[in-house]
């Protein structure tokens, strides 16, 4: 499934970073072939969500080479081929009015020149990802009047309304309950298998990325293990990191 | 006096015209200023507004022309602060609010006083605005309005999530300090209907009005554009009927309707639970 004839959707070499003094990733390399479906795992302030950010072009990286679809980041113009859902949306206000149907277009608009107008043919393309993370039924409902769950889902329609060749989330499923997160990686796992899409998912979870996720990527400033969930599993010295309880349990489920 | 008999007076129909158009910008920048929490950008830029006032008449200058340029500079002042001195929009608003009431003083100070009415500066007067500065509202509004029209979907995905609309490729410091300066234009404005000390009412009043019962995005800049004109409208009129202060009695009918939507929006929440 991970085979491509067209190389890597995103390539990352010799990655460095600094907050001021303070060192957020070194010589960090990995790349992401199309079809990946990667678990990008790693403690508090391992510098996931930094990586995410140089990735989509957010911040400089500050040594080292990123390309994203061949392109450096912060050139990159095919917005489009990029989906994102963010950890949480930085100064959400409750009552903001907009609905549903409004959120989810605003994803097109990294596919339009200016003026940026939603045109008739762009409905069908906000009805089916509504359709596909099933909050078609409250397309006209307020954001604020949503539940943390159909707003997550509303995020990820807006994420994949372009239908991204690459998805990325920053621990979407903080706010969702057990049954909703396993719904959420249902959702996440048809996106991956049948619309090809190449997923990248920071998260916690590990027991869910061993069930879904056919790579793990656990990054600690650098990176500790990058390669597929039978290595990991083979991989003797990864029960130092996780514990071996942990990496039984997540290879267990994994099988 | 009915509202035809008023309109026979060439001062009304101007009023009714810039005040109209005036308040119409108004209320569309100003729901995205509400939900951005940038609301005092009004009330910052206003007193910067009595400073540069102040400037104008100590040069003998119109102060309309000084306030604008010192105005929209003192917008993007505080969106540089709120940069690259890491301040809330509240502080960043606050300082430069600050200075341009101190600079106002000081500069009130030097002229040992104005030998001008600064009264209608402070509160405002539709109703003695002449010709050319219904020209200059008209020609000002229409050009803000084609900017928030043009960069209506830009200024909505910044507004709800600027991170996302980075990622979508909008240029958000660009949409932002556009916003700004489009806001210093409008508040030098706006001074004239209801002057200096109630122009940041004229910002928020109508957007929240219209946020107590809108339905979406579009529905708010819709609501709240039909609420500002109709206050200017029903508070020019009422104001001239009873003989009250034009500006006050525009931001007390803003309030009235505010106070109706919020009864109203309570009262379809009650109904829908």
């Amino acid at each position: 499934m991970n085979a491509s004839n067209t190389g890597p959707i995103l390539s990352v070499a010799n990655l460095c970073f600094r907050y001021g003094p303070l060192e957020a990733l070194c010589e960090v390399s990995f790349t992401v072939e199309k079809g990946d479906y990667i678990g990008l795992v790693g403690p508090n302030g391992s510098g996931k969500t930094t990586v995410i950010k140089i990735i989509l072009g957010l911040m400089p990286p500050g040594n080292g080479t990123v390309s994203l679809f061949g392109t450096d980041p912060s050139a990159f113009e095919e917005r489009h081929k990029i989906g994102y859902l963010p950890q949480k949306l930085t100064n959400f206000n409750p009552y903001f009015p907009a609905t549903v149907k409004e959120i989810v277009s605003l994803g097109l608009f990294s596919k339009k020149k200016f003026p940026k107008r939603i045109l008739k043919g762009d409905a069908e393309l906000v009805d089916e990802a509504m359709t596909l993370t099933g909050v078609i039924d409250i397309k006209d409902a307020l954001i604020g009047e949503l539940s943390g769950g159909q707003q997550q889902r509303v995020l990820v329609a807006r994420a994949i309304v372009n239908k991204p060749e690459l998805l990325i989330l920053d621990e979407p499923t903080t706010a969702l309950d057990p049954e909703a997160r396993e719904n959420f990686f249902q959702l996440l796992r048809e996106l991956n298998l049948s619309k090809n899409v190449t997923i990248i998912l920071v998260t916690h979870d590990m027991a869910s990325i061993g069930k879904y996720a056919s790579k793990l990527l656990y990054l600690d400033k650098k990176i500790i293990f990058y390669g597929s969930f039978e290595n990991f599993c083979l991989s003797e010295n990864m029960a130092h990191y996780f514990g071996e309880f942990a990496q039984h349990l997540i290879c267990h489920r994994h099988d | 006096m009915d509202i035809f008999s008023a309109l026979q007076y060439s001062f009304i129909r101007k009023a009714f015209i810039a005040g109209s158009l005036i308040a119409l910008v108004c209320s569309i920048l100003g729901v995205l200023l509400v939900l951005r929490r940038l609301s005092l950008i009004g009330d910052g830029l206003a007193h910067v507004t009595f400073g540069s006032v102040a400037i104008g008449l100590l040069l003998g200058l119109q102060p309309s022309f000084v306030a604008i340029p010192v105005v929209m500079a003192s917008s993007l002042g505080i969106m540089k602060l709120m940069q690259k001195a890491r301040l809330f929009g509240d502080a960043a608003i606050g300082i430069v609010s600050s200075i341009g009431i101190a600079g106002g003083v000081i500069v009130a100070g030097l002229s040992g006083g104005f030998n001008v009415d600064l009264f209608s500066f402070l509160f405002g007067n539709i109703l003695s605005i002449s010709s050319v500065e219904v020209v200059t509202s008209i020609i000002l509004s229409v050009i803000v309005l084609s900017v928030v029209f043009l960069f209506y979907n830009e200024y909505f995905s910044t507004t709800f999530d600027e991170e996302f609309a980075r990622i979508t490729g909008i240029n958000v410091k660009r949409i932002n300090s556009l916003l700004v300066v489009l806001t210093g234009i409008t508040v030098v404005l706006a001074m004239k209907v209801v002057g200096i000390m109630l122009t940041s009412a004229l910002l928020i009043l109508p957007a929240v009005t219209a946020l107590q019962i809108a339905k979406s995005f579009r529905n708010t800049m819709i609501l709240s554009s039909i609420s500002a004109i109709l206050s200017v409208l029903v508070g020019i009129y009422s104001s001239f009927l009873l003989n009250l202060p034009t500006g006050a009695t525009i931001v007390m009918v803003n309030f009235l309707f505010f106070i109706s939507a919020f009864l109203s929006g309570r009262a379809m929440h009650i109904k829908l639970s």
